[in-house]
């Protein structure tokens, strides 16, 4: 049924993820590609792998980004998934019922038995969340690892999203957003956790916490010291140089 | 966005079919049409024929074509689900009615009810068509209220220049024919006008800011994209090409869909029989292609937002 939970349920799993300490290093998006060609959606077929056009089905991509400019500008490593949105367009447009969000959690999935692989679902994501895999002929997307979080074979510490594991700066946390004192969103509520695109309304659960605010003065347009100019050399800088090397020994 | 052959054949040949049904179911019941069952062989012929090429077009884009009725299953939600309930359905009345016509020659009573209905259930399926790109937020250029009525316009113009060279090729004197054909002209020229316009005055609602909600710092631009090849999304929605060429195309577009089918319409009027015949074929012919270029641009133009997270 590809209408929205009429009751959904209070809980909303998501991810959030910390734009201040995302190193760009990939490791969730590769770690997240590993998991899912093995887990429910498997395989995330590459077309011409090994070749000079590689192409393949990934869920979680990262992009590098430049904001602002000159002293205040920043590099921002920005992974993209799934924001798993409450009003989901990709799950009602689906002509099939194949797409669907789920009441007891708000996870959107395919089931891969009922798509005919429209890709009509994909045109309604304006996060570029759903890849079509072109070998199996159906739309493929992340599924929050739903494999991992609930399976109970998995050590308990283990029973979260493949790319939250994997992060190796904790810049990915998961738990349940619908729950206003979970230790996510309070996370969310400290930091200032935005949403993608809100003026589209797809009112995603997944939020982005924006990098913190670079240290102060440090603008020389603003009188700050440049910390790529070294500072001018005062008289007796040689002695003050030698004592600085030798206290520093 | 990438202009698939199938997702381009399917509403411009479906649309030229449903158009001319619309017509037919209207004017045959009222008379303002020859009920010749000869007549009513070639152009329902024609109409159901071109509807049914393309919605057998639409599923070869389909990664599982074998599946397709499962989508008849979520007309509560889907634009089309529901666009695939109604060409079906529509397919019920249609056949009634020629078998009246072209069984009976009867277009009138309970047959010409049928055509009524037929013209009805068309009309709704092209609009449900138009609904699929109308309601698709992440693409601004089909996401506004220009998209249905030039839908729901192109079908009915299309369809009566079908309808007009059909007639002219039975030697019926068209006048009334013909001023079906520039009526329906006129509206799209205006719709179609009116839509190229908003188009090009449309403001970006999201920009790459809103996008990494990262504008509070200020400008973003993409510094590495994910990935070192292409992508489908980047394959799908970061189609390029016809936003280089927009102007061309629009100019080539409005030449043969709309100012040929003008003038060798008018031709028609002021000649008789077979050269206006000929003209009629010549102008519907001219429309067709033209309507496919028309939706070709209507895709190659259409920017998808989510291109603002791969640098454009």
């Amino acid at each position: 049924m590809t209408s929205l939970p009429r009751d959904p349920g209070p809980k909303k799993l998501g991810l959030v993820i910390d734009l201040d300490t995302c190193v760009g290093c990939h490791a969730c998006a590769v770690s997240c590609k590993e998991w899912n060609t093995g887990g429910v959606a498997a395989p995330l077929t590459d077309l011409d792998p090994y070749g000079a056009d590689p192409v393949g089905v990934w869920f979680n991509r990262v992009h590098a980004y430049e904001a602002g400019d000159g002293m205040g500008g920043r590099t921002v490593h920005f992974p993209r998934s799934c924001l798993h949105c409450d009003e989901p367009a990709c799950v009602s447009v689906c002509p099939t019922g194949a797409s669907y969000k789920r009441e007891e959690d708000g996870i959107v999935l395919v089931d891969e038995d009922l798509c005919i692989g429209c890709k009509l679902c994909s045109w309604a994501c304006p996060y570029g969340a759903r890849e079509y895999d072109r070998d199996a002929g159906v739309m493929k997307k992340c599924t929050l690892c739903i494999d991992r979080i609930y399976n109970e074979n998995l050590p308990e510490p283990e029973r979260v999203p493949a790319c939250v594991t994997a992060c190796p700066t904790s810049a990915r946390h998961f738990g349940d957003l619908g729950d206003p004192d979970s230790p996510i969103s309070r996370l969310v509520a400290e930091r200032g956790g935005r949403d993608l695109m809100p003026e589209l309304g797809y009112r995603p659960v997944n939020k982005y916490l924006p990098p913190r605010p670079t240290r102060g003065g440090t603008d020389p347009a603003e009188g700050g010291a440049d910390p790529l100019r070294p500072e001018p050399e005062s008289d007796g800088g040689r002695f003050l140089r030698w004592l600085d090397a030798t206290l520093s020994r | 966005m990438q202009p698939a052959y199938s997702v381009i054949f399917f509403p411009s040949a479906s649309g030229m079919g449903y158009g001319l049904l619309i017509l037919l179911g209207v004017l045959a019941p009222a008379e303002m049409i020859p009920d010749n069952r000869a007549f009513g062989l070639v152009s329902l012929g024609f109409a159901l024929g071109a509807v049914t090429f393309g919605l057998v077009s639409s599923m070869w884009h389909l990664g599982h074509p074998e599946r397709v009725l499962l989508a008849y299953t979520q007309w509560r939600s889907s634009w089309l689900s529901r666009e695939g309930v109604l060409a079906t359905v529509t397919y019920a009345p249609a056949g009634l009615f020629a078998i009246g016509w072209i069984g009976f020659g009867e277009v009138v009573g309970f047959w010409g009810v049928c055509g009524l209905a037929a013209a009805v259930l068309a009309g709704f399926t092209v609009y449900s068509t138009g609904m699929i790109y109308a309601s698709l937020r992440p693409i601004p250029a089909w996401c506004n209220r220009w998209v249905v009525p030039v839908y729901l316009s192109l079908a009915l113009f299309t369809g009566a220049l079908w309808l007009n060279a059909i007639r002219l090729l039975f030697g019926h004197p068209a006048a009334d024919a013909s001023l079906v054909v520039v009526a329906t002209l006129l509206l799209s020229v205006s719709l179609k006008w009116a839509y190229w316009r908003y188009l090009d005055g449309a403001r970006a609602g999201s920009t790459p800011e809103t996008a990494t909600g990262l504008g509070s710092i200020g400008k973003v631009r993409l510094l590495d994209p994910p990935r070192t090849q292409t992508t489908y999304v980047t394959q799908e929605m970061g189609y390029r090409v016809a936003r280089r060429h927009a102007a061309k195309l629009r100019r080539y577009a409005s030449v043969l869909l709309f100012a040929l089918p003008f003038v060798l319409t008018l031709a028609t009027v002021a000649t008789h029989s077979w050269i206006a015949a000929g003209a009629a074929v010549a102008a519907a012919l001219s429309g067709s292609v033209g309507v496919v270029i028309e939706r070709w641009l209507f895709f190659a133009e259409a920017k998808h937002v989510v291109t603002l997270y791969h640098g454009a």
